[in-house]
């Protein structure tokens, strides 16, 4: 049963189409993350469903209800904006207790939940300082709080941890993530950071040219991406021009000196793709040599020059000796770990 | 460049500290002598000139003596005028204010060709000289006939025609007029700085357009408000051109006063007083309301 339901959604500004053909069904507690490139749709998407922007076409369900005929106002969602947009003139409690004071709650109903609140997101002690005052984290926390407090039916976040660093950025991400389960709050994330989209979500829906690309759990939508698109933008990808050779008996798969028993089904050109971390060094294989090599700490980077063209190699630092620049190399891999698209490389 | 400053602090001369010293105020010099020139000394002459003795027929007599600061506190004459001058500079600020802020607001809302549109009749009048719009109100006030009365009547809203000319209602009308650029720019000035999406955090917390205007949009914008307040208060209060069309000889300010006592009564050294005095009141109202204002929002607004 759905919860939050996107029918056909489509939105259109003048002749330029933003968003098209958008349909989701996000159960009860679910986080979903939105992850795409700037421009892709998924700020307005989000935007409709907050009710700041109108639907050119389809229609926004929460609960079997349309969206549509409920005021802005009324939908009692939460929302974290990229800016916060705290409001400066009130201190961090009156902040969380704005939504709580539209709702008219008693006095003192309202401050236990914003002291509540505030302690939930570690906030406690901080409650009479103005926002100009807090740190980019605790202002980030504070417009948590003040969304989280409302008891949103739905929790929409509007790339909220875009401008903290890396390292506070991470830790955001855990607490972000406990809360949520917590609270078992519907939640959906509009993200470009594929990273933080994976480690947040129970769904990725990645979208680019204001359309749904895939949808699919983190694993899903990284080992077995739909399209070209999604297993270059989830993380890097190696993309070889392949050929299946039906000379052979049974047919094979070829790509340069590499082949492999080509899968039922498939014929002419075909493109593989294989994460850098599945392709290992091995004695017969794709040939390729070794251009750069570069030390990560946990593991190594190798960038190599093959026979259809550059390729990126990870490797775990497993304490193991390793090829090193210049090195003649041949690049083998499991067939379960390559995917097969049709059509020649993008 | 990390060379020179290198050598710069290897070797601090003793000529290149003392030219250290002495550069800010050889640099400040052409703006400071401007400064003393021709404001600080004649403020000084005109202070001197106002504890001077006049007469009608022996003129300015270089004395000092109180006389004329003991007659502008002791004659109701001029506390009216003073009063006149404050009640006509308050008013002017209240409605330039209440009309001004919403103004600003709806203008910043506009988007495309209309938003520039509408700034340029906003700031329109302050390319045309401050008598010539003057004079353009006079037109439209003109006795019982004038165009804004025949508007008021036919609108119903007035049964009698209102007096314009020579009343201070004319004077507030006018001087309004010219001084709400200065409001709508500070003000918008202030509304640049709102994060675009503050009022759709208040709306997604189920706040109401009105709500959002009153317990975000204000608070924020009050700063703007207060600052275009100063100064329009302090030009109106010291506005000359305005008072003395329509207020005529009737009617006058205190600007209007120092003029007349000046020109026509040549009594210099009253003038001077006259001068003196609004100068100190304003600059005292203005540097209280300003330290209140910064007190008030030093928490918030950085």
């Amino acid at each position: 049963m759905a919860y939050l339901e996107l029918d056909r959604v489509g939105k259109q500004f003048g002749a330029q189409t933003v968003v098209d053909d958008f349909t989701l069904a996000v159960r009860k507690g679910e986080f979903i993350s939105f992850l795409g490139p700037s421009g892709c749709g998924k700020t307005t998407t989000l935007q409709m469903i907050a009710g700041f922007l109108d639907l050119s076409r389809g229609a926004i369900r929460l609960e079997e209800r349309d969206l549509a005929r409920v005021h802005p106002a009324k939908r009692g969602l939460g929302i974290v904006f990229q800016s916060y947009a705290l409001f400066p003139h009130m201190t961090a409690a009156e902040n969380v207790a704005f939504g709580l004071e539209m709702r008219r709650l008693p006095r003192g109903e309202r401050a236990e939940r914003v002291r509540a609140a505030l302690t939930m997101v570690g906030l406690s002690g901080y409650e009479e300082r103005y926002p100009r005052r807090m740190s980019g984290g605790q202002q980030q926390r504070v417009a948590l709080a003040r969304a989280l407090v409302i008891r949103p039916s739905v929790l929409l976040l509007d790339e909220p941890l875009s401008n903290l660093d890396a390292k506070l950025r991470e830790g955001m991400q855990i607490e972000l993530r406990q809360i949520q389960r917590t609270l078992g709050t519907t939640t959906i994330l509009v993200t470009h950071d594929q990273n933080e989209a994976m480690s947040l979500s129970d769904r990725i829906v990645v979208m680019n040219q204001g359309r749904i690309e895939q949808v699919g759990t983190p694993q899903e939508t990284y080992e077995r991406p739909a399209s070209a698109f999604v297993s270059q933008f989830l993380g890097k990808t190696n993309d070889f021009a392949a050929a299946i050779d039906r000379s052979a008996s049974p047919a094979r798969l070829v790509a340069g000196s590499w082949s492999a028993p080509a899968p039922a089904g498939a014929t002419g050109v075909v493109t593989i793709s294989i994460r850098p971390e599945r392709i290992g060094f091995g004695d017969a294989g794709l040939a390729a040599k070794i251009v750069t090599r570069i030390f990560q700490g946990n593991h190594w980077l190798f960038q190599c020059e093959s026979e259809c063209g550059s390729a990126i190699v990870i490797r775990q630092n497993d304490g193991q000796p390793q090829p090193v620049e210049g090195d003649a190399v041949h690049l083998v891999w499991r067939a379960d770990d390559m995917v097969l698209r049709t059509g020649g490389a993008t | 460049m990390s060379a020179v400053t290198d050598t710069a602090a290897l070797s601090p001369s003793a000529t290149s500290d003392r030219r250290g010293v002495r550069a800010p105020w050889a640099l400040a010099a052409p703006a400071l002598m401007l400064f003393v020139g021709v404001l600080v000394i004649p403020l000084a002459m005109t202070v001197m000139l106002s504890f001077h003795d006049w007469g009608q027929y022996k003129g300015i007599e270089p004395v000092f003596i109180l006389k004329n600061w003991r007659e502008i506190a002791a004659d109701p004459y001029y506390l009216e005028m003073f009063g006149r001058t404050l009640r006509i500079a308050l008013l002017t600020t209240l409605i330039t204010a209440v009309l001004g802020a919403p103004e600003a607001y709806i203008l910043n809302r506009m988007r495309g060709p209309w938003k520039s549109f509408f700034l340029l009749v906003i700031l329109g009048p302050l390319l045309i000289s401050v008598v010539a719009r003057t004079l353009g109100w006079a037109l439209l006030f003109g006795g019982n006939n004038g165009l804004v009365n025949k508007l008021l009547m036919s609108s119903g809203l007035i049964g009698a025609p209102l007096r314009f000319m020579f009343t201070e209602t004319g004077m507030v009308v006018a001087l309004a007029h010219v001084m709400m650029p200065f409001m709508v720019l500070s003000v918008w000035a202030a509304l640049q700085r709102l994060d675009p999406q503050i009022e759709n955090a208040a709306l997604s917390l189920g706040a109401g357009p009105l709500t959002i205007i009153r317990r975000i949009v204000v608070p924020q914008i009050m700063p703007g408000v207060l600052s275009g307040a100063i100064i329009v208060f302090s030009l109106s209060a010291s506005a000359f051109a305005t008072p003395a069309i329509i207020g005529g000889r009737r009617l006058k300010v205190a600007a209007t006063l120092a003029y007349d006592e000046f020109l026509n009564t040549l009594n210099w050294p009253l003038g001077a007083a006259v001068a003196i005095l609004l100068l100190v009141a304003l600059a005292l109202i203005v540097v209280g309301s300003n330290a209140l204002i910064e007190r008030r929002y030093a928490e918030v607004f950085r």
